[in-house]
């Protein structure tokens, strides 16, 4: 399983990559950062495609994907 | 074409010395559209730029020309375009983002007779365009007027120092006489030239946000002149006035017989020259009449003026409709009489036709 | 799934996509969804690729792209509206050794700067030009671009562009490959993460042919701009899918490396 990091206060709750992501896994959250935008929630697999972060105009995603064997941590 | 090789005392136009005078002061870019009467500056530097490693670009149009400028000015290299009165016009936006940006550059008007195409005749129409901005907003150029081709080349070496001295557009204000007339020129760089490596040097001058790209700076230099924070553009202009305000100990005049005088005739340019024949004349004939030219149009040199009021009247004579005129009787202030005399864009006069008027100055 | 900001590998972890140090952590003054932000990050992406950055210098327009000298980490000149491709030829010409990148929307490039951009293109200054293509003036309210396209809504064309008495949509990358100056010429979106893949390798190959001296460098991307199209930006990025890719083809229009 994949990490995937959403910098809450850069986002401008474009849902661009809510649109974009393969598994639809993204949604809106119904949580709102300090600009007022409501910021995204991820439930489901994520497999690293990082289309959400290509996708993002604000450079708000960051990636991150697991190798699998190790991945000791319950994200 | 090697300049080395060339005798230090050439026979040449004012727009021959002015591009000489560049290369010689440390030209490095030059960026231009044709139009007469100053179409042997870039012609010459087409040839002598690249040979001395430098930069030629004829611009697709003035507004070209004046933003190539004001993006080689950008970089901290000594830069320069060259026009006449219409294609100045269309530089007047430029000229005022790099006012704005605090960026150095220098620009030519061979001034041409307007309004709109004019002539390609003799004129001084230019001169509250030149003097007071050109563009919008409140800004100045630094504006040196000569008078002879020997002038023109020593004025190259003086407004590149400005230039760089101030990190703002320099200006000399010709006309088609000073471009066109052919007269001996030294060429040796007048006393107290400072290298151009020394003036690129004080681009560096941290007070105003640095200069362009070297990769050498950790921090990202930016030059710009839109400021939208709340009070951040008042605080520009008060920077860019007290610069003007710093300007001022470069006012340069020129001054002849004027201690016993009770007329002094005001001229600059070519008129200025001009005037200076009629003057002698009327000297020699007797008459207490002295010559005050002014060397530097912005700053002008006003406290001078001021100094000579008590006792003199003036007579201010320009080639254009009375503009100049009216800064006579700003540094005057009331002091003592201003009397003005216009000679029409376009004409070639002598010196013998600025006697009369000179002479009912003097009586009247 | 965490909403712990930990940016950092954790034991396991292989960083698939990551910020890049050209473009600096200002948030953007950009609107919601516009795709100013996605240019901006392609274009510091290639310039941190190619190790340039600290020898760049950025000149930038007017529009809504004046403050992209805001989000770079890269030195900037300011140009007046339309003249960065003039300004641009006396920077480059001025410190040869330097790269320079106009960044110009369709009012700034297209219209008031027509005369600049086409002829520095002819020249072949050996710059890269990224030319932002939304149809549509952003910072001055929605009014009508060059590239507008016909029967498009904006604040001056209120019953939408018509032919008769505004023209057509200027397609600039098509003039920019008949000019000999031009080294690349390529039109791309931003409408999708395939297109923006593309988008990336084509701000590349620009400024690839800046480097390699071969002469300049022109890329065109498709964006939304969901406020003056009075869309929310997914309906922002089929507009660009259904109505502007057919106006304005994608593709790569002229590389000297393939010719």
């Amino acid at each position: 399983m994949s990490r995937v990091v959403f910098l809450e206060e850069r986002c401008k709750g474009c849902r661009l990559c809510v649109e974009v992501c393969p598994m639809n896994i993204l949604r809106a959250s119904g949580r709102f950062n300090r600009h007022g935008y409501e910021v995204v929630a991820m439930d489901g697999k994520c497999t690293g495609c990082a289309s959400c972060a290509v996708m993002c105009p604000d450079t708000a995603i960051r990636v991150f994907k697991s190798s699998g064997r190790t991945a000791a941590h319950e994200y | 074409m090697n300049t080395e090789q060339m005798p230090d005392r050439i026979l040449v136009k004012g727009n021959e010395a002015v591009a000489y005078g560049a290369v010689d002061a440390g030209l490095r870019c030059y960026f231009g559209y044709p139009i007469t009467p100053q179409n042997e500056i870039p012609e010459i530097l087409s040839e002598l730029l690249p040979e001395h490693e430098g930069v030629f670009v004829q611009a697709e149009s003035e507004i070209g020309a004046v933003n190539m400028l004001l993006g080689a000015g950008a970089c901290g290299i000594p830069a320069m375009t060259s026009s006449s009165s219409c294609g100045i016009s269309l530089m007047q936006e430029g000229i005022s983002y790099m006012a704005g940006s605090h960026v150095p550059g220098i620009i030519v008007n061979m001034s041409r007779g307007g309004p709109g195409l004019g002539d390609i005749g003799p004129s001084q129409g230019d001169y509250f365009q030149a003097v007071k901005g050109g563009g919008h907003g409140d800004h100045r150029n630094l504006v040196l007027a000569p008078s002879t081709a020997q002038e023109c080349y020593d004025f190259m070496f003086k407004a590149l120092d400005l230039a760089f001295t101030y990190r703002n557009p320099v200006m000399l204000l010709g006309d088609a006489i000073v471009a066109q007339i052919k007269e001996p020129v030294r060429r040796v760089p007048p006393a107290g030239t400072r290298t151009p490596e020394y003036l690129q040097s004080l681009v560096e001058d941290q007070r105003i946000e640095g200069y362009g790209a070297r990769g050498k700076n950790a921090r990202p230099r930016l030059l710009k002149s839109v400021y939208l924070a709340e009070g951040a553009l008042a605080e520009h202009n008060r920077l860019l006035q007290r610069k003007y305000a710093d300007m001022r100990k470069e006012a340069l005049f020129d001054c002849e017989d004027v201690d016993d005088a009770g007329l002094v005739v005001v001229a600059f340019g070519s008129v200025g020259r001009i005037a200076r024949s009629a003057v002698r004349q009327l000297r020699k004939a007797g008459h207490r009449i002295g010559l005050f030219r002014p060397v530097t149009l912005y700053p002008f040199p006003d406290e001078a003026l001021s100094a000579l009021a008590r006792g003199r009247r003036f007579l201010v004579i320009e080639q254009n409709i009375g503009q100049m005129a009216e800064d006579v009787r700003l540094a005057v202030n009331g002091a003592s009489p201003v009397l003005w005399h216009s000679v029409m864009p376009g004409l070639f006069i002598g010196a013998n036709e600025l006697v009369e008027p000179i002479l009912q100055a003097l009586n009247g | 799934m965490t909403y712990a900001n930990n940016l950092h590998p954790q034991q396991g972890e292989k960083m698939v996509f990551d910020a890049n140090p050209v473009l600096n952590e200002r948030v953007t003054h950009y609107c919601p969804g516009c795709h100013h932000g996605i240019a901006h990050r392609l274009v510091s992406e290639v310039l941190h690729e190619l190790g340039v950055a600290d020898k760049t210098i950025l000149v930038a327009a007017v529009g809504c792209s004046t403050f992209t000298y805001d989000y770079f980490n890269v030195d900037s000149v300011e140009a007046p509206h339309g003249r960065a491709c003039a300004v641009a030829t006396g920077v480059r010409r001025a410190r040869p050794e330097a790269v320079v990148f106009t960044y110009q929307g369709d009012g700034d490039m297209a219209a008031i700067g027509m005369a600049e951009s086409l002829h520095a293109a002819n020249r072949g200054e050996k710059i890269t030009t990224v030319f932002i293509n939304n149809t549509v003036y952003g910072m001055t309210g929605g009014q009508m671009a060059p590239t507008t396209l016909i029967g498009q809504k904006t604040t001056t064309t209120r019953h939408g562009r018509n032919f008769s008495n505004e023209g057509g949509p200027i397609r600039l990358t098509e003039i920019m490959a008949g000019l000999q100056g031009v080294a690349y010429a390529a039109r791309c979106a931003l409408d999708s993460v395939k297109h923006v893949r593309k988008a990336k390798k084509a701000v590349r190959l620009a400024f690839d042919v800046q480097l390699d001296g071969l002469g300049f460098g022109f890329v065109e991307l498709l964006a939304g701009c969901p406020t003056n199209w009075h869309m929310d930006p997914i309906a922002a990025n089929k507009h660009i899918a259904t109505d502007m890719i057919p106006i304005f083809p994608l593709g790569v229009f002229k590389d000297v490396k393939e010719t």
